[in-house]
């Protein structure tokens, strides 16, 4: 008996201490970027490491945020990132609605052509659209950022968003129909009101594509002043080897806006990852 | 005189037109032209293609045209101030680009780091997947938990390893001399062009492992927890139950795993640039984007980057046509 109850206690506490020291690896790094963040410049690189600081400062804070210019380039983030996420919302939900309930010509060709920008990794994208871009005078600015990112999700929002509208019973649409509404007044009257949650979920994606983006944000952008946050990080860090306690406090308020819009939207994201395969 | 403009050019409309007629028996139709039946669907046509114009505007600019521009590119000593002198060398850079020894390292290392990454980023996730479905208490705060590499930027991640793996100081150093007693003096992680592989590989499971588990949590909460009991009650123990229950009913799952990580891990990027800055020493850390990279942006060959960039592409796609192929038979069987 005594070691029946034994056998299952261990198998109950079981999952719970191989999840718990997933979790050490999974957390410890980020903990030490925090920790860094508070350290002095003497102590970034102690030895032996510590987590807790010996002395706490806010010096990296004040730093990053004024002379290195990093709330600049939070502004930046954040406008780019909103801008990005409600062109996307609206024209990825235009496109979704025709292709899940108008009738037209081409409709299978056209909704193939759009899965194959699923297909296309982004960075082999790079090269052309740095050229097309150049042409349309769109280098170094917030447009030419935007116009991408907006591009680049297209594909995956427009089929997340298909498969909500499509749940959406014809009837209401019928209902308003009859009173002699149009297309227009049913995608925004009915159709979109009713997909908060898909809305949502696609928001949070682009949102969180668009302020940890690198690859383009980095070759389409020369000008210092119009960086997003992850060029100015790196670059940052290029140039200033040493200065870790600077970095990390960039990078720790570079992370605050994406645990928050984590944590608070959880479920839509989960919902969105299980059903599509999403990546953050 | 009746018949609608564009019968011809839709197969749908022509197939409507079709079925009105079977309806009205070859007889004058019950409806003028003009009618309710007739105008929905050419009206609606019309309504569908300006819900489509903004969103197919973008992505022929900046998707499908770049796809076709790219490849011409690639057959040009690319002149990028003017765009008009550039020259026509048909395949050079891609004979160039196979037979460079700095191309063909850095697709050596691309290929070790999806080799590597790609089945211990599976494995794991199974693992932390099958315990996440397990538990009762606190399934909030480890999903959030593991999944925070995922949302986090490539950028702050690779710095914060950067920093873990420092020669002097670093933590990883720390805790395998002093706390494992594993090595006898400081390894220089980054300096060497083997030994940068290992941060960049761990840093590409680590970042990995939560967005996989996600997906695979999501498959084992659909199975069916009567069909686990029924073989428990059959006596089937919990190792069987696994091999025999939950890994075929993963496996459509785990297909799906295996094509966007092999496709990811191909296009290694961010984690490379930044710790090895950009291939260093001597070009040997490169893989093949942080070559493009370089090629294109550092040293403006734009038509030898369009070719390692279209190089990848083709890859990319027959390697995803091919484990379709392949995975979509086992699954079946």
């Amino acid at each position: 008996m005594i070691l029946d109850s034994e056998k299952q206690w261990f198998h109950r506490a079981m999952p719970y201490a191989v999840l718990l020291f997933g979790l050490l690896i999974v957390v410890v790094p980020f903990l030490f970027m925090i920790s860094t963040s508070f350290k002095t410049q003497q102590f970034t690189f102690e030895y032996p490491p510590r987590l807790i600081p010996q002395e706490v400062t806010l010096r990296n804070y004040q730093r990053a945020l004024s002379t290195d210019q990093f709330a600049l380039y939070f502004a930046n983030s954040l406008g780019v990132a909103v801008v990005t996420t409600l062109s996307t919302i609206f024209i990825s939900a235009l496109m979704a609605y025709a292709f899940a309930r108008l009738d037209f010509a081409g409709k299978r060709v056209l909704f193939y052509l759009l899965l194959v920008g699923m297909m296309i990794p982004p960075v082999m994208l790079i090269i052309p659209q740095f050229l097309v871009a150049k042409r349309l005078l769109l280098l170094d600015s917030f447009a030419g950022l935007i116009v991408v990112y907006v591009t680049m999700n297209l594909s995956m929002q427009t089929f997340l968003l298909r498969g909500f509208f499509e749940g959406i019973p014809k009837e209401l649409e019928d209902a308003v129909r009859i009173d002699g509404g149009t297309r227009w007044t049913i995608f925004w009257r009915i159709i979109l009101p009713l997909s908060r949650p898909g809305l949502a979920t696609v928001a949070i994606f682009t949102f969180l594509y668009s302020w940890d983006e690198f690859p383009w944000a980095h070759v389409a952008i020369k000008e210092t002043t119009r960086r997003t946050l992850p060029v100015a990080i790196a670059l940052f860090q290029n140039q200033h080897l040493t200065q870790w306690g600077q970095v990390f406090a960039a990078s720790t308020v570079a992370l605050v806006p994406v645990v928050l819009v984590f944590i608070i939207f959880q479920r839509y994201f989960i919902r969105g990852i299980a059903h599509t395969g999403l990546k953050g | 005189m009746n018949k609608p403009i564009d019968s011809s050019t839709t197969t749908s409309y022509r197939h409507m037109d079709q079925s009105i007629r079977k309806l009205t028996d070859g007889e004058e139709r019950p409806f003028p032209a003009t009618s309710s039946n007739r105008f929905p669907k050419l009206s609606g046509s019309l309504v569908a293609y300006w819900f489509l114009l903004p969103g197919f505007l973008l992505f022929a600019l900046f998707i499908i045209y770049p796809m076709f521009y790219s490849l011409r590119i690639s057959f040009y000593d690319w002149n990028v101030i003017l765009p008009a002198n550039s020259e026509f060398v048909g395949l050079q850079n891609y004979r160039q680009m196979l037979n460079d020894p700095i191309f063909r390292r850095a697709v050596g290392n691309t290929i070790a780091y999806t080799v590597i990454t790609v089945p211990t980023q599976i494995a794991l996730a199974v693992i932390v997947a099958v315990f996440l479905d397990q538990i009762a208490h606190w399934k909030t705060f480890f999903r959030v938990a593991y999944y925070l590499p995922v949302i986090t930027s490539w950028v702050i991640v690779t710095l914060i390893f950067e920093y873990l793996f420092n020669s002097q100081a670093g933590f990883i150093n720390y805790l395998l001399q002093d706390v494992l007693n594993l090595i006898d003096a400081p390894i220089r992680w980054l300096a060497d062009p083997i030994l940068v592989m290992v941060p960049i590989n761990l840093l590409g499971i680590w970042k990995g492992v939560g967005w996989s588990a996600i997906i695979l949590l999501a498959a084992l909460q659909i199975i069916p927890s009567e069909m686990l009991e029924a073989a428990a009650v059959d006596g089937a123990t919990p190792g069987q139950r696994f091999r025999y229950i939950v890994i075929p009913l993963l496996r459509p799952t785990l297909a799906f795993l295996l094509i966007v990580l092999v496709i990811g891990g191909l296009n290694v990027y961010i984690s490379g640039l930044l710790l090895t800055n950009g291939g260093q020493p001597l070009d040997r850390t490169h893989f093949v984007l942080t070559l493009m990279y370089k090629e294109t942006f550092d040293r403006l060959n734009f038509g030898g980057g369009a070719a390692i960039s279209y190089f990848l592409t083709v890859v990319v796609f027959v390697i995803s046509v091919v484990q379709m192929r392949l995975l979509r038979q086992r699954v079946e069987l």
